[in-house]
């Protein structure tokens, strides 16, 4: 299956791009596609604890499963201000 | 009509356009002339909230920042003068709200907040506006306003990204967004990482709208959502938030019994020694052989380049890597020194042997200089 991943602020500056498809086997979670994504981008490892997951708009937990079509925000934490 | 309401204190006509609004009328301004807001935190977004909870007319706002004005603050801290520069922030800030209305009461509060002093201070005003830059005040904000029952207004920027949302009691709050902070030096500060000055004024503004509403309990509030804005992009999204069964500090089996100080957990420790930026120069001189790896970006570079430097940025080093000898001695290096660790990590696992890290990055070493326009 295909998700949509959309990335934010520092996530978006490593993965260099807004949003990005990712092919999963039918089945895969929110963490699963978060793993696929930090395969391919190493410096996602450090902020892996602290990125929340959202799902077509709303957070969940990373065994939340996904299906065709999701679109998957993965929004780091930001302190500034 | 009594000599302490707004009529009888003759400033109708000051708040006319919001009199003719009727969510507003004469019984919100009246609330509005009696509500005390905190504000913890005078910079990029505390400016611009409190300059529209002043001319809004709120009664009393606590203005709560230990620091003085900066020349790096002006791009976007946009109530304080060239002028301002080295005066504290507390002390602009109040100028600035009582020339701007001389109704509103203010408490210049110069000090941090910490665990002394945070429930007590929280529990002397009606809502509290989040407008920080660190996770551990994050955090002590969100914990102080639930244990005293004050909802609070929560916003953060970096770049051209922010957030925004309403915690309150009953609801979601901060711990059930982020339930704890990132290690220490993964998430940059805008110190760090940079802001577009507009943003902190684009993120402030809705902060401060979030705060009159929950004054005058009007409209929907951003409570159980998280608004992100992208400047970029010209795009905002929301995101719902739910309670989380699990949170520490509301959950169905809270461990969080009082406020406390949140502290970033460490990052694991690095396999390679670390060089601090008083002892750059002289381990220079020491190893003529070393070269240092600058691995910021190319347009970071304007601001200057270390001495011995060879630059590959971050985002190439990966494809870059067969390019440098691995039995070559490297200082690796950035801005401030989180991506230099991730760098280095990596040339370590690559083989690389002969590594060091510039611990605090090129802008420690520039301050100690005192080239604080450098990096």
């Amino acid at each position: 299956m295909r998700v949509r991943v959309l990335t934010f602020a520092g996530i978006r500056e490593i993965v260099g791009e807004p949003s990005r498809t990712l092919a999963l086997p039918e089945g895969a979670t929110a963490a699963d596609a978060w793993n696929a994504l930090a395969g391919e981008f190493p410096a996602l490892a450090a902020i892996a604890g602290s990125t929340r997951l959202a799902r077509n708009g709303a957070f969940i937990d990373g065994s939340a499963a996904l299906r065709e079509g999701d679109e998957l925000a993965v929004l780091p934490p930001f302190g500034g201000g | 009509m009594s000599a302490d309401s707004l009529a009888g204190r003759r400033e109708l006509r000051r708040y006319s356009r919001h009199l003719l609004i009727p969510e507003v009328g004469l019984a919100g301004q009246e609330k509005l002339s009696r509500a005390r807001v905190l504000v913890v935190g005078a910079g990029g977004l505390g400016t611009p909230v409190l300059q529209y909870l002043a001319a809004a007319g709120v009664g009393r706002i606590g203005i709560m920042d230990d620091d003085v004005v900066d020349e790096t603050n002006l791009q976007r801290q946009v109530i304080y003068a060239t002028s301002d520069i080295g005066r504290p922030k507390v002390v602009a800030a109040t100028e600035r709200v009582a020339a701007l209305n001389p109704h509103v009461g203010v408490d210049p509060i110069p000090r941090r907040l910490d665990v002394s002093n945070a429930r007590a201070l929280v529990r002397l005003y009606d809502v509290v506006v989040d407008a920080t830059d660190s996770f551990g005040a994050r955090y002590l904000i969100n914990d102080a306003c639930y244990f005293e029952s004050r909802p609070h207004v929560y916003g953060s920027i970096f770049r051209f990204d922010g957030q925004v949302s309403v915690f309150q009691r009953g609801g979601p709050c901060y711990r059930c967004l982020f339930p704890e902070p990132p290690p220490e030096g993964t998430v940059p500060t805008c110190a760090e990482g940079g802001v577009l000055g507009v943003l902190a004024g684009i993120v402030g503004t809705w902060q401060a709208n979030e705060a009159l509403k929950l004054i005058l309990g009007i409209g929907a509030s951003l409570a159980g959502r998280l608004l992100v804005i992208d400047a970029l992009d010209a795009r905002s999204r929301e995101f719902v938030v739910a309670s989380d069964p699990d949170c520490p500090l509301h959950g169905t089996h809270p461990t969080i019994l009082d406020v406390s100080d949140v502290v970033p957990r460490p990052q694991a420790p690095l396999g390679v020694p670390e060089l601090e930026a008083a002892n750059f120069e002289a381990f220079l001189e020491e190893h003529p052989e070393a070269i240092v790896l600058d691995v910021r970006e190319p347009h970071e570079a304007v601001l200057g380049a270390p001495p011995h430097a060879r630059a590959i940025p971050a985002s190439i080093l990966e494809s870059h890597m067969h390019e440098l000898d691995s039995a070559q001695t490297y200082v690796v290096a950035c801005r401030v020194g989180a991506r230099s660790r991730w760098a280095v990590q990596r040339l370590h696992d690559a083989g690389f042997r002969r590594l060091y890290h510039l611990r605090g990055g090129l802008l420690e070493y520039a301050a100690l200089q005192e080239r604080f326009e450098a990096f």
